[in-house]
């Protein structure tokens, strides 16, 4: 086990440490790397979609392998690359913000990564095994239940996998949002980001078991013979898009949530204000989450719900425009009256602007249930839901990129080479999708592997392709910044962004114990307080004493390669009965990690008073 | 409801955007040129939501414009600090009200549109039309229960009268889109039928898509609803009443292909009324708008899909019925003769469905 007082050097050595951390701070990394990746596989599937639609009747790819793609680019954005660089934030910020050491529980927040690590993987394995998934990202019944071949199953065991991982990330946070707060951080005194990974992570608790129930329920129809979606034998199909979009809809609110926290934090410091309407704010939030869960069957408006329950929920859908729309006041006016300082992470910030509430609009026009059956299925649904995803999520992990790099890494992302990334990202991004509203009116349906010649659907998408290069470029731009900080950049002063918040009270990057001493929270926004009485550090809650800090553990790691054999084992069995062997061996090493973890103590060690005061706060 | 919809509708500077908007779109396809009741009432309401909605973006983006000029930081200001508000309960509560009240005034046609649309008036008392619609993996299938008469891939329909469609899939869920008649609704496996009705006003061969992933060729399973005046549907309709499958062709090619067809395509594919098909329904085939919904039709086309569907048309279900060149020659020549009725797609007024 490592211990990470003992500084080791050497590829080996940090990818070991890597490998068995359990510093929030670390496993941030391993999330961001892992979901930029995917983020980066995910996009390439994107650019492939796009060149299919350049021009009518193409055949640059098969139909086949069309719907692959798309179904892959879907999940592979959605579970692959947007939740894993939240959660990358959320470990990164959360516990600085609330003057917390670490998670509530280190070990699960580990295993929680490599869950979704592995289950990632073994997703896209399938592209080497005989084809990917097909059936759309939502895989609705009983297209996917009867899909040839083994994609779905692919589909079915990686989410599962991956799902876990995000689950028990959810919990991991809610115990640490509610035990792990400092003296005087009280509910009402929470930095934004961290209310909204509050509520994220409630939202994680009670959407993800019904994905749960539904990839269940699918595993079984298609490796275990029931027939839960089969109509011809009793079940219904239908089932499967409720369980979906239950779990779905309030996915939709887990990516932009904690975005909208960043965007918080982003705009009352860059405009050197303290947040406008606070309570509101959490409220709204608060609002959000909740009717999240009232609105997932305006996603099956033609699904032949019948006009009653159409209206129920288009009416509800209308109301989450409300909280949402007290959002976009509250930041205006958080501006209102400000500084405002544009500097990249505000520049994004200000780019989502426009953008949401666009998406917004689309959104209440799509929540108006009759009018959806137009809409439903087609490129004005596409539009829409990148609208918010990427001008909201995408664009809001760009910003809260640029803003806590320096506390992720010790370095400020240069800031010249981020605006020369912002502009081809958001100027691709709208000739992108913009004229998919009308490509969708105009009669193309979405997932349509090509069109026709006379159809008038060529000009826009030439236009959509065009746009899609741009958002490329921008994205280009972004890496190379990343190695350009990395190498060429000043290491970056606690402060530079002159915060508000706990973080920044700590050095960048800060040490692997957070705080020396907790410290003590007089109000919102308490480094701003104690900046603005002349004071240059947080006060402390408790005299320097010694630091109780976890051990790394292999584990984690351990126990999710045990499911990723597993999943083969499943997957693959109902060709032939001896890939039980690989569910055994799975499951044994799963079964064996836990039983270790459950019987062999392993109580952490301290941190000495001592060494904390001759190490000094610069100390990683 | 549309009588005051009607008159609000030239109110709306937007209607400018959507005389803009209906310069694009093809004319039989888009949902912006709507030639239905439903398509008609869909875009009404799209419009009034949109108008709502712009006037919420422009309320935005003014704040947001000002905000930008107003208070961006100036040099000499870097160590100005603005003062710290609070919040302003008026201001909250007005930002909320205010879009409460707007999105009751959307809630309101929309309900009223959702419900309109949803009429299922009892239909054997007033005579009118039902057609049982099934999706099928990648075409369609018609059948006019009343009347008797099977089709497949073209929908003819009266202009003018409601025309109820019964519907359901025979494997995966679809979706049934004619954007410029009425919006869509899935087909679903099962027991679980839905319901839904056309009414056009103009006559017209108007697209139509699948709108739900059903498979690699999604895509490629459009099919045409025929819209033709009253006088011309009951013409169609006891044309298709009267057809006679064994009738023998004029050609000694197509009396061949005849042989052919029955045998090796008639396991699937029926020629006059039959509910239940296993393949497309090729009564009329003839006049059809297209080969499989996609091609030309011509007899090029129609032996290059018999020899090779695949290449069409990747994963449909008629794979693998080996039949010679020269057969498929046959059978194109017989099924290119099925000319049962008289009113053809080509006969339809300002027609563009050839294309």
């Amino acid at each position: 086990m490592s211990n990470a007082i003992v500084q080791q050097r050497g590829i080996g050595a940090m990818i070991w440490d890597y490998i068995t951390t359990v510093d929030h701070k670390k496993i941030a990394h391993l999330y961001l790397v892992a979901g930029g990746l995917f983020f980066l596989i995910g996009g390439l599937e994107a650019l492939i979609i796009r060149i299919q639609l350049m021009q009518p009747d193409s055949n640059f790819i098969s139909a086949g392998l069309y719907n692959e793609m798309i179904t892959m680019h879907g999940t592979t954005m959605i579970f692959l690359a947007a939740m894993p660089l939240i959660f990358a934030l959320m470990n990164a910020v959360v516990p600085l913000q609330i003057g917390a050491r670490d998670v509530a529980f280190p070990f699960l927040n580990s295993l929680g990564f490599w869950l979704f690590l592995f289950g990632g993987l073994l997703l896209n394995v399938s592209w080497f095994t005989g084809g990917a998934p097909d059936a759309g990202w939502t895989n609705y019944a009983p297209l996917s239940s009867t899909s040839p071949g083994h994609g779905v199953d692919y589909y079915v065991m990686g989410l599962q996998i991956a799902g876990a991982g995000t689950l028990i990330g959810g919990i991991n946070f809610l115990v640490t949002i509610i035990n792990m707060r400092a003296p005087g951080m009280t509910y009402m005194r929470m930095p934004l980001f961290t209310w909204t990974t509050f509520i994220t992570s409630v939202l994680i608790l009670f959407a993800f078991p019904a994905l749960t129930v539904g990839l269940f329920l699918m595993m079984f129809d298609r490796m275990f013979g029931s027939a839960f979606f089969d109509v011809t034998a009793g079940g219904n199909a239908i089932i499967w898009e409720h369980l979906f979009w239950i779990f779905g809809h309030p996915e939709v609110y887990i990516l932009i949530l904690p975005v909208f926290g960043a965007f918080s934090d982003i705009f009352s410091t860059f405009s050197k204000k303290r947040l406008f309407g606070y309570s509101a704010m959490v409220f709204a939030t608060v609002l959000i989450g909740f009717l999240g869960f009232m609105v997932w069957a305006h996603h099956m408006f033609t699904v032949g719900l019948g006009p009653i329950a159409n209206s129920i929920f288009a009416v509800s859908t209308m109301a989450i425009a409300v909280p949402t729309g007290i959002k976009i006041f509250n930041w205006l006016f958080t501006m209102w009256g400000g500084s405002i300082k544009l500097s990249v992470a505000m520049l994004w910030a200000l780019g989502f602007i426009p953008t949401f509430t666009i998406g917004g609009m689309t959104g209440v026009m799509l929540g108006s249930a009759a009018a959806d059956y137009q809409y439903h299925d087609t490129y004005f649904v596409v539009a829409h839901f990148h609208y918010v995803i990427v001008g909201g999520t995408v664009f809001g992990l760009f910003a809260a990129m640029h803003y806590w790099w320096p506390k992720m890494f010790g370095k400020v992302l240069n800031e010249k080479l981020g605006h020369l990334g912002f502009w081809p990202f958001f100027i691709g991004f709208h000739l992108t999708f913009f004229i998919q509203h009308f490509l969708g009116l105009m009669g193309m349906p979405r997932r349509y592997w090509t069109y026709f010649e006379g159809q008038g659907l060529a000009t826009g998408n030439l236009i959509s392709t065009i746009g899609a290069f741009l958002m490329a470029i921008g994205t280009l731009v972004f890496l190379y910044n990343v190695v350009y900080t990395a190498i060429k950049e000043p290491k970056a002063s606690a402060d530079p962004w002159d915060g508000r918040t706990l973080e920044w009270s700590l050095p960048s990057a800060p040490p692997f114990y957070n705080f020396k001493q907790t410290p003590l929270v007089r109000g919102l926004d308490p480094l701003w307080i104690e900046k603005m009485e002349g004071r240059k550090g947080i006060t402390p809650a408790e005299p320097l004493g010694d630091i109780h800090m976890p051990n790394g553990s292999i584990l984690p790691f351990l126990m999710s390669m045990g499911l990723f054999i597993a999943g083969f084992g499943f997957i693959y069995q109902v060709d032939n009965k001896l890939w039980f062997i690989a569910v055994a061996v799975g499951m044994g090493l799963f079964f064996a990690s836990m039983f270790t973890r459950s019987f062999k103590d392993d109580l952490g060690y301290h941190i000495h008073k001592e060494d904390l005061i001759e190490k000094g706060d610069g100390k990683e | 409801m549309r009588g005051w919809m009607g008159k609000l509708r030239p109110v709306f500077i937007f209607s400018v955007l959507v005389l803009f908007l209906a310069g694009c779109g093809e004319e039989n396809l888009s949902a912006l040129k709507p030639k239905g009741y439903g398509a008609d009432l869909l875009l009404d309401l799209m419009v009034i939501s949109l108008a709502i909605m712009t006037f919420v973006f422009v309320v935005v983006m003014a704040i947001y414009i000002f905000v930008l000029i107003r208070y961006r930081r100036k040099k000499g200001e870097e160590n100005y600090i603005p003062k710290q508000t609070e919040g302003n309960k008026s201001l909250e509560i007005i930002w909320t009200v205010i879009p409460v009240l707007l999105l009751l005034i959307l809630a309101v046609p929309t309900v009223q549109a959702t419900f309109d649309l949803a009429d299922e008036k009892p239909r054997e008392e007033d005579g009118s039309i039902t057609v049982e619609v099934t999706g099928n993996q990648y075409w369609w299938h018609f059948n006019y229960p009343d009347q008797e008469i099977s089709t497949s891939q073209d929908l003819y329909i009266p202009t003018g009268e409601r025309v109820y469609l019964d519907m359901k899939s025979s494997d995966v869920i679809h979706s049934f889109w004619v954007p410029s008649i009425a919006g869509k609704m899935d087909t679903n496996p099962g027991d679980n039928e839905n319901t839904m009705y056309l009414e056009a006003y103009e006559e017209g061969v108007y697209w139509g898509h699948c709108a739900e992933l059903c498979g690699q060729s999604h895509s490629l399973m459009d099919f045409r609803v025929v819209a033709v005046s009253s006088e011309e549907y009951d013409q169609w309709v006891s044309d298709m009443q009267n057809i006679d499958p064994e009738a023998t062709p004029e050609t000694a090619s197509a009396k061949d292909g005849k042989k052919a067809f029955e045998n090796s395509c008639m396991g699937c594919h029926a020629i006059g009324n039959s509910p239940a098909g296993v393949g497309p329904n090729l009564s009329n085939f003839g006049n059809r708008t297209k080969i499989a919904g996609i091609l030309d039709h011509n007899k090029e086309n129609l032996v290059d899909w018999i020899m090779d569907p695949d290449q069409f048309k990747p994963g449909n279900k008629m794979e693998g019925y080996n039949v010679s060149e020269k057969e498929a020659q046959q059978i194109a020549d017989y099924l290119m003769q099925l000319d049962h009725s008289e009113v053809t797609p080509d006969s339809v007024n300002g027609s563009s469905g050839k294309k």
